[in-house]
């Protein structure tokens, strides 16, 4: 042993190669536990959702799926999931119309206009994050209720919209940050009123990015259970239908719910990660 | 083809005054160059004329039409960016056709124009080319392709050259001023660059601290700077600048009588430009502090009455540091300024 070390290499290099040897070591345990953390719950609950229902709650418990899809189609076919389904996707849908049809004025007015309070505005975007939920449920349930909005997909997705302005608003003043001013002016002295500057220049170019805001609005909304448990008893979403159902149902049924909950989300983040790193300064190349 | 006539038009930003109350005329098919330092106003002024940013007052007329209450795209102006500001989504052809798509203009005569003028800035082979896949120098190209296709009535250029490396500028300098001679457009050049001004310009118009100095041919420019200001940022070596007293009618600087410019300013200061200074028996003393050879000349600083002076003498001539010498400045080129406002007097 001491003589194959000593005919080692990499023992005889400067301590500086061994301090990276061993910040590598570090970086990739990390780099594997976080990975763990983040796919082995997603892993087994893939597994326990392709499985029967009766190697769930059997033992020993199986790693590898059997692709057997009696519990995904008993939950499919479950009273009320259809109808949440849609819900949600209505929900989600008009949450993400919504946070970009405001969200992106915002976000251009912020890029491109000074104007008086500017810097109060942003603060006051990120703020609206600051109050959480629970607390606002109750009183937003009473004015719900006066003003008929309770129980009703728009009244939902209102509430969705708040939560996902935000970031809409951020995410698109980043990406219009993003793009010179001088092609908007270059195509003003072209010919172009600010309009068709917007629609032939600025758009083209940021429509993946408007496209990745929309799907985080709509995800946030996909993902949100608080709010749609208190606002919805009727015209319940997703969330809020396996929150209240899938409690009192049996494990196989749980296991399918979540992953229909989870797959969309992932699929969505997946697709638009590249603009939210961006937004988070994290270069992806 | 028009002229332009900018009539005592002030910008304020906020409290910051970026321009003064200027007046500025520039004829018909003349290419005049805006030079100044960072921060003079000369962009403010520009994007002005451009519809880009609104006079706080003041008129701007563009041929016979008052163009200031219109938007850029009424205005008959094409302009180039300092970044190019080459359309990122779109081929260079579209790049050039952009403004004559938007004029309406039918599909074979778009496909003569961006031909011809791809042609006159020789990127003919780049027309399929995005701008991702241009370099810095083609991109420029394109840029200039872009605005001299609409056939503009002025072209105005925001220090197009600045983001090119020295030789290239160089290279694109001399091939601006063969097309834009060529297109007889009037034109309105932005720079700092005191060298690319000089060999551009039919006239400069020099700007300080927001406003226009001096608006004269180069050689006037560069020989009767109408301040100091001019004398010192046009030029290198610049002017050489001394403190000047008055005895019995004549100027006295450094102890060498000269006959007193025609002025009542309280204080004068005599400036001469280096090259215009020649060995002789009467004339400004000094002690020779370093020689730098530089090939066809040789540029020397001495010291003129605790002043630091420069003389671009003669290769021949044999100087040594440490020397005591007298330069004679040629009379006509003497300029005399008035010291608490800078302005010429002579």
């Amino acid at each position: 042993m001491t003589a194959a070390g000593a005919a080692d290499p990499v023992v005889a290099a400067p301590a500086g190669t061994d301090a990276r040897r061993a910040g590598k070591t570090l970086l990739w345990t990390c780099v594997v536990v976080l990975c763990l953390w983040v796919l082995g719950p997603i892993y087994l609950l893939l597994v326990n959702a392709l499985t029967s229902p009766e190697a769930v709650t059997g033992w020993p418990k199986r790693f590898v799926p059997s692709f057997d899809l009696s519990s995904l189609s008993f939950f499919w076919n479950y009273q009320g999931v259809a109808r949440a389904l849609v819900n949600s996707i209505l929900v989600a849908a008009l949450t993400m119309i919504l946070s970009l049809g405001i969200g992106a004025p915002a976000g251009y007015a912020l890029a491109r206009f000074r104007f008086r309070g500017k810097n109060v505005f942003r603060l006051l975007v990120l703020m609206t994050r600051a109050f959480p939920l629970p607390l606002l449920a109750l009183p937003l349930a009473v004015f719900y209720i006066r003003v008929g909005l309770d129980d009703s997909v728009l009244g939902l997705a209102l509430v969705h919209t708040t939560l996902a302005l935000p970031f809409a608003i951020l995410i698109t003043f980043s990406l219009f940050m993003g793009i010179p001013v001088e092609l908007e002016e270059a195509a003003w002295t072209l010919g172009c009123t600010r309009l068709q500057a917007f629609r032939k220049i600025v758009l083209p170019l940021a429509i993946p990015g408007i496209a990745a805001s929309g799907v985080f609005a709509f995800v946030t909304s996909w993902n949100e259970v608080f709010a749609a448990s208190v606002l919805t008893i009727q015209n319940q979403t997703l969330t809020a239908f396996l929150l209240t159902s899938l409690d009192v149902s049996p494990l196989p049924l749980k296991f399918a719910g979540a992953l229909v909950l989870v797959v969309p989300a992932l699929i969505f983040l997946f697709v638009v990660r590249k603009y939210l790193f961006s937004l988070w300064g994290i270069a992806n190349r | 083809m028009a002229d332009i006539d900018i009539t005592r038009v002030a910008k304020r930003f906020g409290s910051y005054q970026a321009l003064h109350t200027l007046d500025l005329h520039v004829e018909d098919q003349e290419f005049l160059v805006l030079l100044g330092a960072s921060g003079c106003g000369k962009t403010t002024l520009l994007r002005i004329i451009a519809g880009l940013e609104t006079a706080t007052s003041g008129e701007v007329h563009i041929g016979a039409r008052r163009v200031d209450p219109l938007p850029p795209r009424e205005r008959g102006i094409a302009m180039v960016f300092q970044n190019y500001a080459v359309f990122p989504h779109m081929t260079v052809f579209e790049n050039i056709a952009f403004g004559l798509r938007m004029q309406k203009i039918g599909q074979s005569e778009v496909e003569r124009r961006v031909k011809r003028t791809a042609g006159l800035m020789h990127i003919e082979q780049l027309l399929a080319r995005y701008s991702g896949q241009l370099s810095g120098g083609q991109r420029q190209r394109v840029a200039v392709a872009r605005a001299l296709a609409v056939e503009p009535s002025v072209l105005l250029m925001d220090e197009p050259l600045s983001n090119l490396d020295a030789l290239l500028r160089l290279e694109m300098r001399a091939e601006l001023k063969g097309v834009l001679q060529e297109s007889k457009t009037t034109t309105i050049y932005v720079t700092h660059d005191q060298v690319e001004a000089m060999s551009l310009a039919d006239r400069i118009a020099v700007m300080h601290e927001g406003r226009i100095v001096q608006a004269a041919p180069a050689t006037e420019v560069y020989g009767r700077p109408a301040t100091r200001f001019g004398g010192s940022f046009i030029g290198t070596p610049p002017m050489n600048f001394l403190p000047a007293g008055r005895e019995k009618g004549s100027a006295v600087v450094a102890g060498l009588r000269m006959p007193a410019p025609a002025s009542n300013a309280e204080g004068l200061q005599f400036g001469i430009r280096p090259e215009d200074l020649q060995p002789g028996a009467e004339g400004l003393n000094g002690s020779v502090r370093v020689v730098e050879p530089l090939g066809p000349h040789q540029l020397v600083t001495l010291d003129v009455g605790g002043h630091l002076f420069r003389a671009v003498l003669d290769n021949e001539l044999s100087v040594s540091p440490g020397q005591n010498m007298t330069l004679a400045p040629r009379p006509d080129r003497v300029r005399w300024f008035d010291s608490s406002s800078g302005m010429a007097v002579n």
